[in-house]
């Protein structure tokens, strides 16, 4: 199989490094540099560690100033990429040699998407840690905290300039690593290690997928670096059914960590983690690694699954059931944080939907958009608990607009862009994914985007109504936040409101800004299409239509009362949604469970019943045909005669050799080296 | 120079090791004489290395060594917990191994 | 002959001398010391070899770890500092007949096969050599061996615990 990798390998080495010659030379200062962006967190993650106790502000400022220099690197690569000629820069270097002669190499990757996570990741990163800043003062683990941080900004930044899938998947598992030790910050309260736990376990089973695919694509294309698998995937190079096989794998583990329907049990138990935590991790960048790493690879996808002729497909499947499922989960939700993790598996299932439907752009930019009003919605939450006695629980809310002004008022845009009305981020970003839906021929998927864009203005509806209006029904004295809480989300307000704008009709910079294309196979285009006004005005009014609802029942308070406990239907309904589809069940009781319990009876009925019964039949049988004659004569007699003889003798000559056995270990190595010279001398003397 | 005179050095090195295994009663005396022919050994590969002009042989001598270091610390853990137990040092005293 | 195989005899005799010193002398202590003789003398002959960076490391992990712990081992087993007439044991005229076969076995089989083959080391091998070798070549084998040092490591431990 190598040798007929070793034309691919040629050809695959021969395209980088022309592609490199050209590139290299215009390339701009801050591109080729880009990886200090991940070094020097990752520098702040061991100067915390060691030195952060005995810094004036234990730690923090260490990772505030790192993270405050890789956003200027991040902003002002997006400068440079903006006024650039649209080239992306590719830099390696070779880590080390395998054996048969195939270097593996690291090195980044700039071009459009990597600018924008860039920004993404170290904007949001910045603004969390000046938010926990406030929101951890005082806390047990304040410094591992914020060297945590770092470490996270840092894989993160590694991962979004990564060049080759092996560098991808470090960045990859040290993320989910940080997911780990983040959510489990207050690991004193089980169910906090728990949550962590079960964050981890499941994203590592979706990464039995990741790394299966990622090995597959290796020997599909000879190498590691994700430019010249999309080329060659595009141009033909690669066969169809391995591009099956590995999308299929790699869809695995993007199931597991942006938490795609069945494995997206972990996220809302992952809130157990402090709030910001909860911002950054959870909402803004690391769960949408796995839409990064489908919108990287998005050559293999494209062929793999077939995305261009419509229809359905596994991408498209598993965006579109996370979308609607999820959503409706998060309808019967008391903890504002849950609703929130809920709503985020549920736009996690849209950016997925998107890029299964072929509209690339469209699921980029909604990552983008999201991560914005996602992280001000949850810092928003955070200060909510915050000044109010701590909790999270919205029954023990109520009437926080009257005492919190500026974070009622953040969190209102929070909630407006999230639920797609016009102007606002979250509008035109859910837009272009159902006009992509509704262009490549995903019908199906188009329904599911309108289902869910009603589903999510209602649920924030009634979060926003539980948690602001009426009376409050708590035990603390509520107020507003302290200004590092309240700065960040006025901050994340201005991008909520205005950056859908940039790629509104007409603008399109986003489109030019952020394009997938692949210098091995520089005639893929994905197609853009142009604004549905039809479109956009049914999402519009199904968006209105869900707040509408949300402020009949929870606003008006007009409902019928006490449905949940009266209809049976509603009743049950309800239950399952809280019982989170018996998922968790499901999991734990039947697949674990069922091995453990009915599977190992079922096996043991087997042993017992069915083998142990022929054994013994056939002992039985035997006993009562043959038995006396074989025992009288031939057993007691012959062989044993035989066998007691040769036993006397044994015993005879084994009581006359126990004597060599002294129990001295240096006499019996004497014994080993007078036979090895005594051999040695036989076979020198007859050689 | 000649490859046997490394060789034969080894070889006379190894014998004394030989020697000091089976004869000695101390168990530290044991362990150095096991030293001895580890040496030889590694004289022995080195010497081929050189000859031959090929750094196999001083890389494999290295792991000698690191394996060496490995057994001699294990080895004195159990030579203590027999001095524990036997309170003596002495091997001839182990023989719970006899018939 | 050359300064080389002077120096080569010098060596030779030296060790050979105190390894058969190791295994005869009467006080335990003076057995250590004569072995850190011959251990050195083992550097110096890799030194002759031109292989430096063994050397090295013959020296630093020998003589300076295992040398020590040996020394360790007599003082937490109370051996006797004295001359004791109790350190050979019964077997020790087997002993030597069967160490002498063994040099005889050697020594035949090695004129024999190697007579009077000759070589001279042309580059000393610098450490850069072998650690070339031993990240790339050898690298597996490196990091299993890593591996069962820590074994050992953990392994002594756990033997020489005591069990209060």
């Amino acid at each position: 199989m190598l040798a007929a990798l070793q034309p691919i390998l040629a050809e695959a080495a021969e395209a980088t490094e022309h592609a490199e010659e050209v590139h290299h030379a215009a390339a701009p200062f801050v591109h080729r540099w880009v990886w200090l962006a991940a070094a020097i967190p990752a520098i702040s993650f061991f100067v915390i560690l060691l030195f952060g106790k005995r810094l004036p502000r234990k730690g923090a400022e260490s990772g505030l100033i790192a993270v405050g220099f890789a956003w200027v690197l991040a902003v002002w690569a997006a400068i440079e990429w903006i006024g650039g000629d649209g080239h992306a820069v590719h830099e390696s270097v070779r880590w080390f040699t395998i054996g048969g002669g195939k270097d593996i190499e690291a090195g980044t990757f700039v071009d459009g998407l990597t600018v924008m996570m860039l920004v993404v990741v170290t904007s949001i990163s910045l603004l969390v840690h000046v938010y926990s800043l406030e929101y951890l003062r005082g806390d047990r683990r304040y410094t591992y905290y914020y060297a945590a941080l770092s470490l996270f900004t840092a894989s993160m930044l590694l991962l979004v300039v990564a060049d080759n899938l092996l560098q991808l998947l470090v960045g990859w598992e040290l993320v989910g690593v940080c997911s780990f030790m983040l959510i489990g910050h207050w690991w004193e309260e089980r169910p906090n290690s728990n949550a962590a736990l079960k964050a981890f376990l499941t994203t590592r089973t979706g990464d039995i997928g990741l790394i299966l695919g990622v090995v597959t694509l290796f020997f599909a294309a000879g190498t590691f670096d994700i430019e010249s698998i999309n080329g060659m995937a595009l141009n033909g190079e690669i066969t169809h059914l391995m591009l099956l096989a590995a999308a299929s794998l790699l869809l695995l583990g993007v199931a597991g960590k942006s938490a795609q329907f069945p494995l997206h049990i972990w996220l809302p138990d992952a809130m157990a983690g402090p709030t910001p935590v909860s911002a950054l991790i959870h909402a803004a960048t690391m769960v949408v690694a796995g839409v990064y790493l489908v919108a990287r690879t998005y050559g293999v996808f494209f062929e793999g699954f077939s995305i261009e002729d419509g229809g359905i497909n596994p991408l498209a499947l598993a965006g579109g059931v996370t979308l609607v499922i999820a959503a409706a989960l998060a309808f019967v939700q008391n903890d504002i944080k849950k609703v929130l993790a809920y709503s985020t598996v549920s736009q996690l299932g849209y950016m997925v939907a998107a890029l299964g439907v072929g509209a690339w752009t469209a699921g980029v930019f909604h990552l983008f958009t999201h991560a914005f009003f996602k992280a001000l919605l949850f810092l928003g939450a955070g200060s909510v608990s915050h000044a109010a006695h701590h909790t999270f629980d919205m029954r023990e809310m109520g009437g926080l607009r009257k005492y919190m002004p500026r974070t009622f008022v953040t969190f209102w845009i929070g909630t407006l862009a999230l639920a797609g009305i016009p102007v606002l981020a979250g509008f035109w970003s859910k837009d272009e994914i159902l006009n992509g839906a509704l262009e490549g021929d995903y019908q199906t998927i188009l329904v599911l985007g309108l289902v869910g864009a009603f589903m999510t203005a209602a649920y924030m509806g009634r979060c926003v109504y539980m948690t602001f209006y009426g009376e409050y029904r708590g035990h603390g004295h509520p107020h507003e936040s302290p200004g590092l809480i309240t700065w960040p989300l006025m901050i994340l307000a201005v991008p909520s409101l205005l950056i859908g704008l940039i790629n509104a009709p007409g603008i399109l910079w986003f489109n030019d800004w952020v394009v997938f294309h692949v210098a091995g196979a520089p005639e893929f285009h994905l197609e853009h299409h142009d604004f549905n006004v039809v479109l956009a005005g049914l999402s519009t009014l199904i968006a209105v239509a869900g707040l509408a609802v949300a402020t009949w029942i929870y606003y008006l308070q007009r409902a019928p009362k006490g449905l949940i406990q009266r209809n049976p239907a509603v009743r049950g309904l309800h239950t399952f949604l809280e019982q989170k589809y018996y998922l968790d069940h499901i999991f734990v009781t039947g697949v674990a469970g069922g091995t453990a319990g009915p599977v190992a009876r079922g096996v043991y009925w087997i042993n017992q019943r069915v083998i142990d019964g022929v054994v013994n039949g056939v002992g039985v049988v035997t006993q009562r045909a043959f038995a006396p004659f074989t025992y009288d004569v031939l057993d007691q007699r012959g062989v044993d005669g035989a066998y007691n003889g040769l036993a006397a003798v044994t015993g005879a000559a084994g009581g006359a050799l126990r004597k060599i056995q002294t129990g001295f270990v240096q006499r019996y190595a004497l014994f080993l080296f007078a036979a090895v010279v005594a051999g040695g001398a036989v076979l020198a003397l007859t050689n | 120079m000649y490859v046997n005179q490394y060789l034969i050095l080894a070889a006379a090195l190894f014998s004394i090791g030989v020697y000091g295994v089976l004869a000695r009663r101390h168990a530290v005396l044991v362990l150095m004489s096991v030293e001895l022919m580890l040496n030889a050994v590694n004289i022995n590969l080195v010497a081929f290395s050189s000859a031959i002009q090929d750094v196999s042989g001083q890389v494999f001598a290295l792991f000698v060594i690191t394996i060496a270091a490995a057994e001699v610390g294990v080895g004195l853990a159990i030579v203590l917990l027999i001095y524990r137990n036997m309170a003596s040092p002495n091997l001839d005293r182990v023989h719970e191994m006899k018939g | 002959m050359g300064p080389q195989n002077v120096a080569f005899g010098i060596i030779a005799a030296a060790m050979v001398l105190a390894a058969l010193r190791v295994v005869t002398t009467r006080n335990v202590v003076h057995a250590a010391l004569y072995l850190v003789v011959v251990l050195a003398g083992v550097a110096g002959i890799y030194v002759l070899l031109a292989a430096e960076f063994v050397a090295w490391a013959q020296v630093l992990v020998y003589i300076g770890a295992i040398l020590v712990l040996l020394l360790f081992g007599i003082m937490l087993t109370r051996a006797p500092l004295r001359p004791s007439t109790e350190l050979d044991n019964d077997q020790r005229w087997a002993a030597a007949v069967v160490a002498l076969g063994v040099l005889g076995l050697f020594v035949g089989l090695l004129v024999d096969a190697f007579g009077d083959e000759q070589f001279e080391p042309e580059t000393a091998t610098s450490a850069g050599d072998v650690g070339e070798w031993i990240f790339s070549v050898f690298v597996i084998p490196f990091e299993v061996v890593s591996m069962l040092l820590l074994a050992a490591l953990i392994g002594a431990v756990v033997i020489a615990r005591r069990d209060d």
